[in-house]
């Protein structure tokens, strides 16, 4: 009988340690200068126009070399309140660094926006406060539901300017998926952690863990008990590959093995000898490192398309193969097989390069564990309990982030348009502006 | 290859690169590392009276931008602290041990002419090649009447340096301090006293920086900081000012000029031999990068003499003094505009903020669907080279000279009818 071979605890403790630590050094003080040099400080420089949040690089960049890393950190800050957490996952690679007008004179070497936005940001997070302080209370209340990227940053800046806040989520602590579903080496040492405590000490804010939509409240109640309602719970749902043998012991949602590993102890995390990740996003990529770095054998990422169509961007998949993880394009899932119940392995209709006017070949990989990442969908427990206009599964919102339900705005993954971190970021910003905006005008 | 061979003032050296009187040139020790780098001559740091003086702890201050380091360069230090014997004998065994090589001693005692008759004879025994008068150190010897204090007088120049042809057979360089309004006026008292040649510049004064925790000047000494002589890349366009001004005055145009003051590359020697230098000296650069810096100097120097055809020092020296005019002599119908490399450019806009901030709004903010494109507006351009100055790209923006239509000057056309007219003689209005 086929022996299926998961297990946990297939690296030492101090393999695993060094595995999970930070991916990319933070760079030294004389590092973070000399790269500042290497700015131009561009005249409404690509970079901004390229960073939905807009963050004024050239000016951060520019106070980091003139020894002012608090100055820099509060440019950073004051555009986007989770400027930590976006150095760290940002693919710069396809926003600010990309645009880099370096890259015309020297291919591949931008400035490293991405590591000086971490040298600024820590630096002012290794001062222990935040350099905004809380506007004189004015009474509103705003209901916050998420407690993400775009939740978080709704709040804040609600926060800031006195109202009172509280955020609701079914996890029982904040961060979404910047404290669940993000790879544990680009969020190192209870980073995200931190950065909630960072931003919630501006007061005001009120955490309502554990508290489920629908569930535990609706959208009636908190309109009525609210001036205003944020929507930022994000998709909460992975989609289904939507093939035979999905239900198979050793199938699992990659977002819940990533949670797990940002969750548990990592020598107690089980993890296939051979996996097979079926998606091309970055959420496949971290599932896939990760599963090396816990001490897989071997793992293949396969996507059905081809590079081109992957989501996950170059540098992703580059840091993938160098992980050892062997990306297979065009590859398209058929049927997850077993015998006698274990699972054994995938079947793929694989196309090979330069053949794509034949037709694909059968090719079965074997497996212990398959991993799956092909996005997201809202929970649809989610959508039956709102009445706000939806269109392709997401919320519709207008300029100013209100959905169909007046007082409800809207914004980050549960909303359409980049399912980026800073993308929700900026959302949860601007729908705060427009709060605060609309508040201004009951008054008048 | 062209010849470098130098003869400087009666005195040879195997190519124009000395090192400067200076903390390099303090020891036999330095001095023969130097000798075996490949440097043509030395001018030893300069010997005073016994006893000898005492120097401070922390001497140097350092000007660093944007990643460089000590584009200029101050120092508090004050002339050798050795005894004036251990000097003299040191020196004699180097001159004894590199004969091929310039050896110059810089000398500074007080203004008497009982000290220079007695330390002239010391030095001559020697051996050495001349002597330089150190007229210019602005800092410390200067409060003892000595240093700037001397070379800021035209007569105490012309005295000094007419004792010392008096008392030594040596030829008299005499070093001048660019802390002065009109450099000719010592260089004009050097000559009459009787100087073979000038060297310049010594050190401006200067305060390198303020440390903002001990609120003092650097470099600090124990809490207090005085003011310094700067050096270093940032001093080179005072100092190429000072060597043009003295090449081209009818008056002075015979006596040679050793040319210092920020030479850190073989195309500064060359732009200090064009404005009429026929030797050379350097310090800061050596003190950052080592004597080995001087070897790119020759190497480079030859490989761009040999290309633009010039066979030794003396073909070049100079060269470029005709074309130092006084601003009333330019012609004011020529006219340059900015041209943009599109190939090159990368779109930073450091050229369209400056020009539209500063000057004259003659570049356009162009580019269809997200593309950054920048224009230069020729109608608007007054060819000031601000933006070629600013964008980072190399030869992405060049300056391009248009058809010149006639020659105007401003002493031609202060009093013509035209401008008494109320027009513009410029640019063709």
């Amino acid at each position: 009988m086929l022996q299926q071979d998961i297990a946990s605890g297939r690296l030492d403790h101090e393999e695993l340690r060094s595995n999970f630590a930070q991916a990319s050094p933070p760079l030294a003080p004389m590092q973070a200068v000399m790269e500042s040099e290497r700015c131009f400080y561009c005249h409404d420089a690509p970079c901004i126009q390229a960073c939905p949040t807009s963050i004024d690089i050239p000016r951060f960049i520019n106070a980091i070399g003139n020894g002012n890393p608090g100055g820099a950190a509060r440019i950073i800050l004051e555009a986007n309140i989770l400027g930590g957490s976006c150095a760290r996952v940002c693919p710069t690679e396809i926003l600010c660094e990309q645009k880099c007008v370096h890259n015309l004179l020297e291919n591949g070497r931008p400035v490293r926006i991405g590591a000086l936005q971490e040298y600024a940001t820590d630096w002012q997070m290794a001062q222990g406060s935040q350099p905004f302080t809380r506007a004189e209370p004015t009474g509103r209340r705003v209901a916050v539901v998420g407690a993400g990227p775009a939740g978080l940053a709704c709040a804040h800046r609600l926060a800031l300017h006195g109202h009172d806040v509280s955020i609701f989520d079914s996890h029982g602590h904040p961060g979404g998926l910047n404290q669940y579903g993000v790879a544990a080496y680009k969020m190192a040492d209870d980073f995200a952690a931190r950065e909630v405590a960072f931003l919630l000490s501006i007061g005001g804010i009120v955490f309502e863990g554990g508290k489920s939509l629908g569930i535990d409240f609706t959208l009636d109640t908190l309109r009525q008990d609210y001036d205003a309602v944020f929507l930022a719970f994000g998709l909460g749902k992975s989609r289904s590959v939507g093939i035979e043998g999905e239900d198979l012991p050793g199938v699992m949602d990659a977002l819940a093995f990533i949670e797990q590993i940002r969750t548990q102890v990592l020598s107690d995390i089980p993890v296939g000898r051979r996996v097979i990740v079926i998606g091309g996003g970055n959420t496949a990529v971290d599932a896939a490192v990760q599963a090396r770095r816990l001490g897989a054998d071997s793992v293949t990422l396969a996507y059905r398309r081809g590079p081109e169509q992957m989501s996950a961007t170059l540098a992703e998949r580059e840091w993938a193969q160098t992980n050892g993880v062997s990306v297979r394009f065009w590859s398209s899932p058929v049927k997850i097989m077993h015998e006698d119940g274990v699972l054994s392995a995938v079947a793929f209709d694989h196309t090979p390069l330069g053949q794509h006017d034949q037709a694909p070949r059968r090719e079965v990989i074997p497996a212990d564990m398959v991993l799956t990442a092909v996005g997201q969908l809202m929970d649809p427990g989610m959508v039956s309990a709102m009445h706000v206009t939806m269109r392709n599964g997401r919320i519709v919102v207008d300029d100013q982030y209100r959905t169909s339900l007046p007082g409800v705005y809207a914004g980050g993954d549960c909303t359409e348009g980049m399912d980026l971190t800073v993308a929700a970021v900026r959302d949860g910003r601007d729908a705060a502006q427009a709060i605060h905006a609309a508040f201004g005008q009951d008054r008048e | 290859m062209a010849d470098l061979k130098t003869e400087f003032a009666g005195i040879r050296s195997p190519n124009p690169f000395w090192l400067a009187s200076a903390p390099p040139t303090d020891k036999a020790y330095n001095v023969k590392r130097a000798f075996e780098a490949g440097w043509g001559g030395v001018v030893w740091k300069t010997l005073g009276e016994d006893p000898p003086v005492v120097n401070v702890s922390s001497r140097y201050g350092g000007l660093h931008h944007h990643g460089r380091k000590m584009i200029g360069f101050n120092n508090i230090e004050l002339i050798s602290d050795r005894p004036l014997a251990v000097n003299i004998a040191e020196i004699k065994a180097v001159k004894a041990a590199y004969p091929d090589r310039a050896v110059v001693v810089s000398l500074m005692v007080p203004c008497e002419e009982q000290s220079w008759r007695a330390i002239l004879p010391i030095v001559e025994e020697t051996g050495a090649d001349g002597i330089e008068l150190n007229f210019g150190c602005p800092h410390g010897m200067s409060e003892r009447n000595m240093g700037a204090a001397v070379g800021q007088v035209p007569e105490y120049v012309e005295m000094v340096t007419r004792w010392c042809k008096q008392f030594t057979r040596m030829p008299v360089i005499v070093k001048l301090t660019p802390n002065v309004t009109d450099i000719l006026m010592p260089a004009r008292a050097a000559l009459r006293g009787g100087a073979d040649a000038v060297s310049l510049i010594n050190t401006v004064q200067s305060i390198i920086g303020v440390d903002l925790d001990q609120m003092a000047p650097m470099p600090v000494v124990d809490g207090m900081g005085t003011h310094g002589g700067y050096c270093g890349p940032a001093v080179k366009p005072i100092a190429l000012r000072m060597v043009g001004e003295i090449a081209r005055d009818p008056g002075l145009a015979h006596l040679p000029i050793s040319g210092m003051g920020g030479i850190e590359t073989w195309r500064d020697a060359a732009e200090f031999l064009a404005m009429g230098a026929s030797a050379l000296q350097v310090c800061t650069a050596a003190m950052h990068y080592g004597f080995r810096i001087v070897q790119d100097m020759i190497d480079g120097l030859s490989a761009w003499m040999d290309e633009k055809g010039y066979q030794d020092i003396h073909a070049l020296s100079g060269r470029a003094v005709r074309n130092y005019v006084p601003w009333n002599t330019l012609n004011l119908k020529f006219r340059t505009i900015a041209h943009i490399d599109q190939e090159r450019c990368v779109g930073c806009g450091l050229c369209h903020i400056a020009c539209e901030d500063t000057s004259h709004q003659a570049i356009a903010v162009g580019g269809v669907s997200g593309a950054r494109r920048y224009d230069v507006i020729e109608s608007e351009c007054v060819g000031c080279n601000l933006c070629a100055h600013v964008c980072p790209v190399a030869e992405c923006i060049t300056m391009q000279p248009q058809p010149v239509d006639g020659h105007v000057t401003w002493r031609e056309y202060e009093h013509s009818a035209e401008r008494l007219a109320g027009c513009s003689v410029a640019h063709g209005v």
